[in-house]
């Protein structure tokens, strides 16, 4: 790691300001990626402005009917809490298939948001790489990219978001509460997390001098009719080759609402509205399902090594709605998928 | 590609930061340098090499202590953040000569070859059962999917985590 110093946040009103005046200085909070990136000196702050002591750790009930998880909220403290395991079981499932329990105690709620990718060139710094050095290269183009984006990347970056728990959140319409030197803002999900382009410097639309307040999660939580279905390389404590977030409302056997979002597919947890319309008025079953899974990857582009994930995540998309539609979502501790 | 050692140089001089830590149930008040994480303060300032460097990278587990009661990696842990906590060790788990639970366990159920990745096993199955999550061999072996063994000994790891939890073959 480089030498920095260290300074102690003890208001959310001081943290921002702390950032403001030194725009070198990052925030931590539960470190696992910062301090990580840090030791391959990919991260070289000048300055952490520790904000783990904020008062940002509490799960309640808005007044609208939905959940504010608090931006310091572990992700342990987070899947295991009642209101989420009862009304939104599908993101305690996604939290459960991501990292390993030592991770998820010390892992935030925002800073799981603003993870950066696993890209081996990304962390690298012996190798160009445009997220690392915008305008350097991209050497996952030409070089091991099996573990790569298969949809909305760019001749930048084929670069994947790493997170379980965002796809979960973007399937559940959650929004992103902010504050920074221009005030509060709230940033619906399908927002916050952004494609590369010709910037793969900017994972998302966070501004420099903000910082995540909380996570609101809308009222429907689908807890009858959900799955979170992770397939990677080995059974745990691995990151998603796909992964797939699907949630169902059926209303006499019709589905009603649908929601699908994927993981390690993109640079961001992947949506698509036309899917998900295609989905809604169906019968649910294999035709159905088939059909959403067609619309959703009939712009994926594979790269040399990634051609095997279109297939693995049209099949997965099927299963998981299957499991969804039929009450039996996936069991994070049981590796046999029904 | 990185940035030029002129721009990542600190804003100020860091000055060694107090740190007061109580560990294995004693108190501590060390001077760090903020970049310390609290494997090495454990290691090369008290000694306490139980803990083990592993990956250094949170990928496989050896490290981990009890901070606050909860299983945590001490390699990704700066020890300035950890100002007032807590910490349990390998080394403070036993009482006198009487050894933990799970270290008799591990010992009962041979669940190690080489030993390195034990203590950080040891330290993560005492706050797997803290945690009360795990009741099936299926639920212990994902919820200790974070220590890694390279030996392999996992069945007997589960075995001797069974046997501590009280549900012993």
């Amino acid at each position: 790691m480089n030498n920095f110093d260290y300074v102690r946040a003890c208001d959310v009103a001081e943290a921002v300001k702390m950032k403001a005046a030194t725009p070198h200085a990052k925030f931590i909070a539960g470190g696992t990626n910062l301090i990580d990136l840090m030791k391959y000196h990919v991260e070289q702050p000048r300055r952490l402005i520790d904000i783990s002591r904020l008062p940002l750790t509490a799960v309640e009930e808005t007044s609208a009917g939905g959940v504010r998880i608090g931006a310091l909220v572990p992700n342990s403290t987070l899947a295991y809490h009642s209101l989420i395991e009862s009304r939104y079981p599908l993101l305690a499932s996604a939290i459960l298939a991501g990292a390993s329990a030592q991770l998820r105690n010390m892992a935030s709620t925002g800073g799981n948001l603003l993870q950066r990718t696993r890209c081996a060139y990304f962390y690298d710094v012996a190798t160009p790489c445009n997220k690392r050095t915008p305008g350097a290269g991209c050497s996952a183009t030409g070089g091991l990219n099996r573990n790569h984006a298969i949809l909305g990347a760019s001749a930048d970056c084929i670069a994947t978001h790493p997170s379980d728990m965002c796809v979960a959140l973007a399937a559940l319409n959650a929004t992103v509460q902010v504050t920074g030197a221009q005030g509060e803002r709230a940033i619906p999900f399908a927002d916050f997390h952004r494609l590369p382009g010709d910037r793969p410097d900017l994972d998302n639309t966070l501004r420099a001098d903000e910082i995540i307040l909380a996570v609101v999660l809308p009222p429907q939580g689908f807890a009858a009719n959900h799955s979170y279905l992770k397939l990677r390389d080995r059974l745990s404590y691995a990151f998603a080759l796909v992964s797939v977030a699907a949630a169902l409302e059926l209303d006499g056997g019709r589905i009603g609402e649908a929601r699908l979002a994927l993981g390690g597919v993109a640079h961001k947890p992947w949506r698509n509205e036309a899917a998900e319309n295609a989905l809604r008025g169906q019968a649910p079953g294999h035709e159905a399902f088939g059909r959403a899974a067609d619309i959703l990857l009939k712009d994926a582009k594979h790269v040399a090594h990634n051609a095997f994930k279109v297939p693995l995540a049209r099949r997965a998309i099927i299963r998981t709605l299957t499991q969804a539609a039929s009450g039996t979502p996936q069991i994070q501790s049981i590796k046999t998928i029904r | 590609m990185s940035p030029s050692r002129e721009s990542a140089a600190p804003l100020t001089k860091p000055a060694p930061l107090s740190v007061t830590l109580r560990i294995n149930g004693e108190s501590r008040t060390l001077s760090v340098a903020p970049w310390t994480t609290l494997l090495d303060l454990l290691r090369n300032h008290l000694d306490l090499t139980g803990t083990k460097k592993g990956c250094d990278h949170g990928q496989c587990g050896a490290c981990t202590v009890l901070i606050d009661g909860r299983r945590a990696l001490s390699c990704l842990t700066l020890a300035v953040m950890k100002d007032g906590a807590e910490i349990t060790t390998i080394e403070g788990l036993a009482k006198g000569d009487e050894l933990h639970p799970l270290q008799q366990a591990f010992i009962d159920h041979d669940a190690f070859q080489c030993g390195y990745c034990t203590p950080g096993q040891i330290c993560s199955a005492a706050g797997l059962i803290a945690e009360g999550k795990a009741k099936t061999r299926e639920e212990i072996r994902e919820l200790m999917s974070g220590n890694i063994c390279r030996c392999g000994a996992y069945p007997n790891i589960v075995g001797a985590i069974e046997q501590a939890m009280g549900g012993g073959r």
